[in-house]
Parts: C-alpha cells; structure tokens; sequence
C-alpha cells in the first residue's frame, strides 16, 4: 500500500494521544480551569521542538525523503476567520473535551458518544461549506 | 513495558508529537486532521451543494489513511497498552467538577455525565455532544485548522494567523469553562 507510512503515522499519533491522556475530557477542563501544567507542557514542548524543525527545513538543513527542500504553507490571514472561527471550536473543544485528533483516538477506544460529536462536526463543516463566501474574513 | 504502560508525562508527549510533525513533513505532507471534515463531506457528495466541496478527495486518501491510523492508535492503546483509565486530576479540579454536578471525576477517561450511552437518550445529553460537534466542525474550517494545524503546525511555523486562533481557542474554551459550564451543568 502506497500510504501505508501515513498509517503508521497515525497509529502513533492516536497512542501518544491516548497515553498522554489528551484525549481525555477532564484534561481539557483542567487546562482551561489553569489547574495543571499538564497540556501546557504538551502543546508548549511540541511546539518549541517545532520552532526548531520548521527553521532547519526553511535553511534546508532538513530535507524530506527525496532530498526536496521541505516547504511549509503559510496559513490563510483574516483576523475574524481566525478569532470567530477559534472562538467557535474553542467552546466545542471545551464542551466536548476533544478536538478533532482525539475524536478518532475516542472511535478507537469504543466511545459510542464521539460518534455523535463526529457526525455533528462533519455537519458543521458543511454547514461552513454553504456559508462560506457569506461569512466576513 | 512497565513505562509504557503508565500514563506518558507531557516531556514524553509533546516531543513525540513533535516526531508525528516532522515525519508529516519528511514525507512530503501537512500535519493536521481537521482538514479531514471537509474531505468527508466530500465523499458524502456536498460538492451538489456547494462549490467547496468540489475537491478531488482522492488526492487527500493519505490524510484520510492517517485518520484511520489515529483510530487504530486509539484502539491499540486502550485494549494493550493501558494498566488504569484513572486520571491523575488535581484535587481541587476534582471537588470542584463534584460541585458542578460530575461525580468522581478522573475515575476514567471520560465523564459518564456526558458520554454515557444512557445520555444518548436525553435531550440535553444529546444536544450536548450535538453542539459540541458542530462548533468542533463549523469552527476549525472557519478558523482553517485546529490543535493540530493551527497550535502544533501554525505556531511552529510562526504564523501570526495561528496566533490569533489559538487565543481564540482559548477565548471559546474559558467562556465554556468558566461562564457555560455553571449554566449547563
């Protein structure tokens, strides 16, 4: 199978989700209570060791598999897309205590709820999909 | 083995999501799964609906087969690789959800008061998970990426753009928290 490293990708991302309890809904309270450094600690080290990577694929001191320099594609600009849009996923991110990472990881543990969570978010993206050109950038 | 079996603390976590980055980037592609919405709607045929979604979803199957490993991830972690569901929560954090209504909170991974199968048969337990769900789906694509794409990639990449949504993240995430939570609960 051509993807099948995407797979293996993935089936590490959903364990290190799953062990490092992300996935848990009582983590994602906590976070936004500010009563454990946990999920600081997790996104914050992620993403300084992401500073890193992402500086030594621009300067090409990393190069991907082919030996092509690694591009990474900016993210579309807009100050409401970005705050309206987050605010929104943030209050379902909090009410759910599960963004869309850990829906899959919950599929994976039998949660039968998530499946309600997952099929509202597909919804919502379409829903998005329909409003798009409507809605102020 | 012993180690593995213990809940990984965030200095483990968060570096080896850092590995999930690269080898995103190694071979070629983007790190983030909210993208993934989209492409389903997709394949549900939206694109009769909708121009944006008349995309070739066929092109994004190594997102999707990335999805279906996170699932599997999930799946291989809670039948083999967990000696306890109990979280470790901050005492404080545990009388004040008990207050609210959440009984022993962190005996699991999830609380019964919302994720119970029972709750699938109440209306508000449903529309709590329904609700959720569409400020999940109608937000990421709004704000064009979530955890993954925005916080983990967008931040990494020092993107200003990501910047704001994360502390709109954050924005949606303390209102839920501390102002609806009293509210719904």
């Amino acid at each position: 199978m051509k993807h099948l490293k995407f797979l293996i990708i993935g089936i590490i991302f959903g364990i290190i989700l799953s062990k490092s309890e992300v996935v848990s809904w009582y983590r994602i309270y906590e976070m936004f209570k500010f009563q454990s450094f946990h999920m600081y600690g997790v996104i914050g080290s992620a993403v300084a060791i992401g500073i890193v990577l992402v500086q030594l694929f621009k300067r090409g001191i990393i190069k991907d598999f082919q030996g092509n320099k690694i591009n990474v594609k900016p993210k579309k600009k807009g100050f409401i897309r970005t705050f309206v849009g987050g605010s929104i996923f943030g209050l379902g991110w909090a009410l759910a205590g599960a963004c869309p990472g850990p829906i899959f990881v919950l599929i994976g543990h039998g949660t039968v709820s998530i499946l309600v969570v997952l099929l509202a978010a597909i919804l919502g993206a379409f829903i998005f999909g329909l409003l798009h050109k409507k809605l102020p950038s | 083995m012993e180690f593995i079996l213990q809940p990984w603390p965030w200095y483990v976590a968060g570096p080896a999501i850092a590995l999930v980055l690269f080898l995103m980037f190694y071979y070629g592609r983007a790190f983030g799964v909210s993208t993934n919405l989209e492409t389903f709607c997709t394949i549900g045929g939206a694109g009769k609906f909708s121009d944006y979604f008349k995309t070739d979803w066929k092109a994004r199957k190594w997102s999707l087969i990335f999805v279906l490993g996170i699932i599997i991830g999930g799946i291989i972690s809670s039948q083999f690789l967990m000696s306890s569901n109990a979280i470790a929560l901050n005492p404080e954090t545990v009388k004040e959800l008990a207050a609210l209504g959440f009984a022993n909170a962190g005996s699991d991974y999830l609380p019964a008061e919302i994720f119970s199968v029972a709750n699938l048969g109440s209306l508000k337990g449903i529309l709590i998970l329904l609700v959720a769900g569409l400020c999940i789906g109608f937000g990421t694509r709004y704000a064009g990426g979530c955890t993954s794409g925005h916080a983990i990639t967008g931040l990494s990449n020092l993107q200003l753009p990501s910047l704001v949504a994360v502390i709109g993240f954050f924005a949606g995430g303390l209102l839920m928290v501390w102002f609806l939570f009293p509210l719904l609960f």
